[in-house]
């Protein structure tokens, strides 16, 4: 799955969909993330994993824009690859975006959140479920197709006297929201306020909102915290449909590893704001710099390690 | 006799009821005591010419009477302990009288403000003598629009405005500037006649004054974009103080505190309310009555009224309306989902601030004279009150809400029939705003979320059902 055929590089370097490149997140005096590199495969699920205050979800603001970078770059590329060029060209020009017919380059870093969202089409969803709470199910999923509908209602303007095209627009997008009320299993529970759903269902429906976006990445922030067991197998089901389904792009935070192992292609670990691992579950399953990030060793034990293997180099691609 | 005991028995069995609701009545009774001896018991008098004190011992054994005895009742009946406790949790009466009368109550609600001049024409016998209760009605309704016109930014963008009386300003004197500007009067005079512009004037205007209006709104709404909660509510309302502080200031532009006069009235689509040969009456054959322009008011701003409701309605099933109630959820969530917070915070503090522009202009045409003492804070008050009283987003509750204080308060101008309660020396009208101030905490008390707490949906799948307030969040800014 990891393996492009094509050359034998793993997908993330041969066709990736985001980059990021030496990514600083200072606030203050403190450095929250130092110097992070990683690149992010199209198709692929991608896991950020980390002990707690890793810096993962200050990852995670960067890259959807509710935080500008202190340094650092970040692209993301619709549609193929981009070439050095053309991410050169982008940068030097000093635009957002650089959109051809079938491809397109987003520096994200330059962007508010609403175009990352809008225009580079990343959506996410939140550690703590940021629904809303007094809307219904279906009003929420409603919302989340804002940018096409308000299109489509001219404005306001056609909308507030009934055309014809804004009564289809609306039909078409009230008929998206079902087809994810079905895929999340909440068809029963359209017209109910989704505050007042359980906590699984939240999740689901979250998952869901980010997903009528017409994402081409999504960033799931902990997706299956406060999740048992079953519905945590249900949440591996879901994004792997939306995977195969949709073909978009998932990147998530996640601490359970059952979730992590299971359906994760490729897997960075983070510690301290800086990547220690980089690579298939497999292999970072086996790094010794994430057992001792993980589980604790004297620094005495971890040196020794270090220099055993020689990973004070970047282990970029150590499992590939 | 055995059927008598049986019968006796258990209120027996049950909680002692009488001897602590007796103490408990005893102990507030004297804290009464304490704190209305010096504050009650006293009374500073001029004894020739020098201050005395005197003594007012049986006021204060009433009110210290009342409390015990008020107290004293209340612990056996409503917080007794042998009462059951309410176990009603759902759906107040309010609102389930709303639903049974659901379809009916707007239809009939609108009737009514439409048959409201024949009903008081009739009642009352004659054009005259209707003249108090339509002026009130179309008092009520300018408050009921500009309470819908507050309800789009406080109810449904959650963005708390306690300027709103700016743009009820702006509109007024868009109106009243340009309806009395003698150069715009001589271009059309050249072009249409000599009497074109004061008989076209609110008509032309209107639209300008809620667009000017909307304008000022954007322009106001920009700078305090990033202000949340009570750093938003301060700012808008200064805001609303600068517009009125311009007004008065800026003598040149707006005559400061003398205010516009002789601003041209109303007329009706161009035919003038006078008792001249062109004039309404003559026109339509009638005889000549100052109630027909007031009775055409009404009509104007009813219109204007149910324009506001019909747009709102619109709007709120709308992309732009969901986002503004998405925005009062969360505003975080919106900007991930693509959506521009700033757009869509601006739109709802301009479409506010146009229906206020509308009403603005509508208070000039009607009143004919416009100053800066019309446009104080009390009137942002008094809107905003009618907003959170009637239930933030909500249509109906807004129309009761503003029914209910204006009318109220006007009611309460005629209480002389409590003269021969307490005297000729009572005078009813200072205890105006103490009731009113009194009835609103009851409301707030019974009905924390305002009348109509309920959110209806603004799209459904299968079933529409009321989302309850407890989920709706208020908005932080």
């Amino acid at each position: 799955m990891a393996t492009s055929p094509a050359n034998g590089l793993p997908r993330w370097d041969a066709d990736p969909i985001l980059i990021v490149e030496h990514l600083f997140m200072r606030f203050g005096g403190l450095i929250a993330v130092n110097d992070l590199s990683f690149k992010v495969g199209r198709g692929d699920i991608t896991a950020l994993i980390g002990p707690n205050g890793a810096g993962k979800t200050t990852v995670f603001n960067c890259i959807t824009g509710f935080y500008k970078p202190s340094e650092g770059r970040l692209i993301l590329a619709h549609g193929r690859a981009p070439t050095p060029g053309e991410i050169a060209e982008v940068t030097r020009i000093g635009e957002r975006s650089l959109v051809g017919r079938n491809a397109g380059v987003f520096l994200l870093e330059r962007m508010p959140d609403y175009r990352v969202s809008g225009e580079a089409k990343v959506a996410r969803t939140f550690q703590n479920i940021r629904l809303f709470t007094g809307m219904t199910v279906l009003e929420n999923l409603m919302v989340a197709q804002h940018n096409a509908l308000m299109a489509a209602s001219g404005y306001s303007l056609k909308g507030l006297f009934g055309l014809p095209g804004w009564t289809k627009a609306q039909k078409a997008a009230t008929a998206k929201a079902e087809y994810w009320l079905d895929k999340v299993g909440l068809t029963d529970r359209a017209d109910d306020p989704a505050g007042d759903l359980p906590y699984g269902a939240q999740r689901r429906l979250e998952i869901a909102r980010a997903m009528c976006s017409e994402p081409i990445l999504l960033c799931l922030d902990e997706p299956a915290a406060g999740l048992n067991p079953r519905e945590s197998l249900e949440l591996n089901t879901l994004l792997r449909a939306i995977r195969a389904e949709h073909g978009t792009s998932i990147l998530l935070i996640e601490h359970d590893m059952s979730v992590v192992m299971e359906i994760s292609d490729h897997v960075v670990v983070l510690d301290y704001g800086t990547k220690i691992s980089d690579g298939t579950p497999q292999a970072v399953k086996n790094d010794p710099r994430v057992i001792a990030a993980y589980l604790g060793v004297d620094e005495d034990a971890v040196e020794e390690v270090e220099a055993e293997l020689q990973l004070d180099t970047n282990p970029t691609g150590a499992g590939a | 006799m055995a059927v008598q005991t049986a019968e006796t028995a258990p209120p027996a069995a049950a909680n002692p009821v009488l001897g602590p609701a007796f103490k408990d009545a005893l102990i507030v009774g004297l804290i009464a005591l304490g704190l209305f001896g010096p504050l009650i018991g006293f009374e500073t008098v001029i004894i020739d010419g020098a201050l005395g004190l005197a003594y007012r011992p049986s006021l204060l054994a009433i009110m210290v009477g009342i409390i015990f005895f008020g107290r004293l009742l209340l612990n056996l009946t409503l917080w007794s302990p042998n009462r059951k406790p309410s176990t009603h949790t759902g759906p107040t009466l309010f609102d389930r009288a709303g639903t049974v009368m659901g379809p009916g109550v707007k239809p009939a609600l609108l009737a009514f403000a439409v048959l409201f001049p024949a009903i008081a024409i009739f009642s009352l016998g004659g054009l005259n003598e209707s003249r108090y209760l339509i002026d009130l009605g179309i008092l009520i309704l300018t408050y009921v629009m500009l309470g819908w016109g507050l309800n789009i930014v406080v109810g449904l963008a959650g963005l708390l405005d306690l300027g709103y009386v700016a743009f009820y300003a702006v509109g007024a004197y868009t109106y009243a500037l340009l309806a009395t500007s003698a150069p715009i009067n001589d271009f059309f005079a050249g072009l249409f006649g000599a009497t074109f512009w004061a008989n076209w004037a609110f008509w032309i205007c209107l639209p300008m004054a809620g667009i000017f209006a909307g304008v000022w709104g954007m322009i106001l709404g920009f700078p305090v974009l990033r202000l949340r909660g009570d750093y938003l509510a301060i700012v808008t309302l200064a805001f609303g103080e600068i517009i009125r502080l311009v007004l008065i200031n800026w003598v040149d532009f707006t005559n400061g505190g003398a205010g516009i006069a002789s601003i041209p009235r109303a007329t009706f689509f161009g035919i003038p309310f006078n008792a001249g040969p062109d004039g309404f009456a003559a026109l339509f054959g009638l005889p000549f009555s100052p109630m027909h322009r007031i009775i055409f008011l009404y009509f104007v701003i009813l219109a204007l009224a149910l324009l506001t409701a019909f747009v709102t309605v619109r709007l709120r099933r709308l992309p732009v309306g969901r986002a503004w109630e998405a925005l009062r959820e969360d505003e975080i969530a919106c900007r991930s989902l693509g959506i521009n917070t700033t757009t869509t915070k601006l739109s709802a503090f301009a479409t506010g601030a146009m229906f206020g522009g509308f009403a603005g202009c509508f208070f000039a045409v009607r009143a004919g004279f416009v100053s800066p003492e019309s446009f104080t804070f009390d009137v942002s008050a008094m809107i905003l009150a009618i907003v959170v009283l009637g239930g933030m987003g909500s249509q109906i509750g807004v129309a009761v809400a503003a029914a209910v204080m204006m009318g109220g308060m006007e009611m309460l101008r005629n209480l002389g029939f409590l003269k021969q309660v307490f005297g000729n020396d009572f005078d009813p009208s200072l205890y105006r705003m103490l009731i009113f101030g009194f009835a609103m905490v009851a409301i707030m008390v019974w009905k924390p979320r305002g009348l109509v707490s309920t959110r209806d949906p603004t799209i459904f799948l299968k079933e529409r059902k009321a989302v309850s307030g407890d989920l709706v969040k208020e908005g932080h800014g």
